[in-house]
Parts: C-alpha cells; sequence; structure tokens
C-alpha cells in the first residue's frame, strides 16, 4: 500500500508544482517507488517542471475514462530510477474527474509505489477537493504572505473537514512547507517570519525553502530543483524530504548568509 | 536612549502589521467554518422576527453558537430611537 501524499496550498503560484516535482525525485532519489500525480486539469504544468512534456500520450482522463492502461499513461523519469509521472489531461471539461475514477486509479498505483504525491490545483474547488480526498499526508504549501496564509487555513479547514479520512474519524497527517522564503526581508520586519507563520497555522514545520535563482533556472531546463545540489533551494528540498521520512534535520537558510569578503569584492552570488 | 525608542516605537514592522491582521481574521474565519450550515439562515429569518418590531439592521444582530452546540448566543443592538419610542 502506497502513502498518498497532497501537495495543496489553496492560493495559486504559492510553489505546488515547484514542490511536488522536488518532493517526488526527492523520494525517488532516496529509493521509493514514487509516482507524481498532476491534478490540475486544464492547466497541466508538472509535465514541464519535470521535462517529459514532449513524451505526454496519455492521460489521469484517459486513464479514469478507461482509454488508455496506466501503464501507458505512466511516463518514466530518465534521470531519476524509480520516479513516474502521471500528467494532467488538458480537457476544459471541468467534470473530468470522478471521485470513483480517481479513487480507481490511486488504488491501483497503490499496488505499484511505496508513495502517490498527488500535485492539486489550486482553489478549494472540486479538482482540489479531489486531489486531496484520499490523502493520507498532506503537505501545505506557504508564502509567508498575508492572502497565501489566510488560504493555507482555509485548505487546513478542507482537509478537516471534506477528506475521506475526516469522514472516516480520522485525520490526515499536515506539514507546512514554507516557501519563498527571505532571511533579509525578514530581518528587516518586511516578511512574515517562521515563527508568526507557525503560530497562526500551528502545524508541524516540514521545511522553509529560501527565495533562489535555482528554482526558476530549475524550471526553465525542467528539472526539479532538487537535482540540482548545489543550490540553497534543493538543499532545503533534500532536508524537508528526509525530514518526511523521519530524520531529524536542523533547518537551514533561515538567518541572512554572511558574505565572505571575496564575493564581496568582486560581488559574486552566495 | 529614550529619544530612541521614540523614533522606534512609532514604526511598527509591517510583518507584525500582517501577523496581527492575520490572527484576527483567522480566529474568525475559524469560527466561521466550525458553525452549522443552517445559522445564516437562522440568523435572518430571527432578524426579519425582530425587525417587524424594532428598526435594526443586519449589523446590529451577532449569533454566536457555542462549540457544542449547547449555548445559543443573540446579542441585538438596538438603536437609540426605538428606545425614545418604548
Amino acid at each position: 500500500m502506497a502513502e498518498i501524499i497532497v501537495v495543496t496550498s489553496g492560493k495559486g503560484g504559492v510553489g505546488k508544482t515547484t514542490s511536488s516535482a522536488a518532493i517526488g525525485t526527492g523520494l525517488a532519489l532516496r529509493g521509493h517507488k514514487t509516482v507524481l500525480v498532476d491534478f490540475d486539469v486544464g492547466l497541466r504544468n508538472l509535465d514541464l517542471i519535470m521535462g517529459c512534456e514532449r513524451r505526454v500520450v496519455f492521460d489521469l482522463v484517459n486513464v479514469i475514462n478507461q482509454e488508455a492502461t496506466l501503464n501507458q499513461a505512466l511516463i518514466k523519469d530518465k534521470r531519476t530510477e524509480g520516479l513516474f509521472i502521471l500528467p494532467a489531461s488538458q480537457t476544459r471539461d471541468k467534470d473530468a474527474l470522478t471521485v470513483e475514477g480517481v479513487e480507481r486509479v490511486l488504488n491501483e498505483l497503490s499496488e505499484m509505489f511505496d508513495y502517490i504525491v498527488c500535485d492539486s490545483p489550486a482553489g478549494i474547488e472540486k479538482g482540489a477537493q479531489l486531489a486531496l480526498y484520499f490523502a493520507d499526508t498532506a503537505i501545505v504549501v506557504t508564502n509567508p504572505e498575508v492572502s497565501s496564509v489566510r488560504d493555507s487555513d482555509r485548505i487546513l479547514g478542507v482537509l478537516q473537514s471534506k477528506s475521506r479520512k475526516a469522514e472516516q474519524g480520522g485525520s490526515i497527517r499536515e506539514h507546512l512547507l514554507l516557501t519563498r522564503y527571505n532571511p533579509a526581508r525578514v530581518q528587516a520586519g518586511e516578511m512574515l517570519s517562521v515563527e508568526d507563520v507557525q503560530d497562526i497555522l500551528a502545524i508541524p514545520l516540514l521545511g522553509v525553502i529560501p527565495e533562489s535563482e535555482a528554482v526558476l533556472k530549475a524550471s526553465n531546463q525542467g528539472q526539479p530543483v532538487v537535482l540540482d545540489q548545489q543550490s540553497d533551494a534543493g538543499q532545503a528540498y533534500l532536508d524537508a524530504i528526509a525530514r518526511f521520512l523521519g530524520e531529524e534535520r536542523e533547518h537551514r537558510f533561515l538567518e541572512v548568509q554572511r558574505k565572505g569578503l571575496l564575493s564581496r569584492v568582486f560581488g559574486r552570488k552566495g | 536612549m529614550s529619544i530612541l525608542s521614540y523614533f522606534r516605537a512609532k514604526k511598527q514592522s509591517s510583518a507584525s502589521v500582517a501577523k496581527e491582521r492575520l490572527q484576527v481574521l483567522v480566529a474568525y474565519e475559524r469560527n466561521q467554518r466550525n458553525q452549522p450550515d443552517y445559522l445564516p439562515q437562522m440568523q435572518q429569518e430571527i432578524l426579519a422576527v425582530i425587525a417587524k418590531y424594532v428598526d435594526v439592521s443586519v449589523d446590529d444582530v451577532q449569533v454566536n453558537l457555542d462549540e457544542n452546540c449547547s449555548i445559543l448566543e443573540l446579542n441585538v443592538t438596538l438603536p437609540e430611537a426605538s428606545k425614545s419610542r418604548a
């Protein structure tokens, strides 16, 4: 039986797809057979972030409608062993996903993988609700910014009332992943700190990903940011994955990095 | 020292303003979330009854239901004019 992880946020543009790609790849790098499922029907982008957009033939909706088998639709990642991608459909039919269809596909995937990472669409409508409905674990991606924190709290409400676990009287494990964190602005009092966000949302902290040039560079190249192991964001994601797997890791990149004399003189980027 | 603190005290960082606003908002929204679905409808109907006798607006009525649904609290702020009428 696979563990089903939903990467969700309520608000769009906070880094759900980047985080899904990074976490899925990270889990596979650690030797766990992992599938990334894009639930953003109509606006799929996980394929682009993973660099497999030209290899998409069949998608999640085709599998649900039994127009293709799971094995036909799954795309094997060429860089990371044990990693597969199930792309979303580009259909504009918003009723393409059904509870029964999603359940059948997840059950089938569950036989084949250790982890199923569901990349949720933004919002709290049907697509987002279906992405989280069957989850065992939720990773709530939040930016240190008022609208993102508010929307994260709303999605936590949905997780606690509209998921299958909640309906059965249980609860989904919740993790906070704070992304686009800028320690310099936090220090200047211009950005909510990790502690501020934790005070408000009151869920366990999985990791803090610093705002980083590496993220755009990685998405430009269609390569999940964890593969750039020199980058701060890549390392922060790897730390978060280690914590997810139960390891103790100290939180890094929370303080302003002091520039060395050389980089100060030559203006190199830390 | 005192001069410094005077200048400092005036400037609250924008991050702490954000945190305060969020704390108030999130507490309010969580409270709303935990209320039963019938509450807004009931509030409307109670208000309609009160409005038959007293000149009140929606904002003057507050309905709170505690978590385990055992106490219904209804606050109606009566306008000054109705007092003098009574």
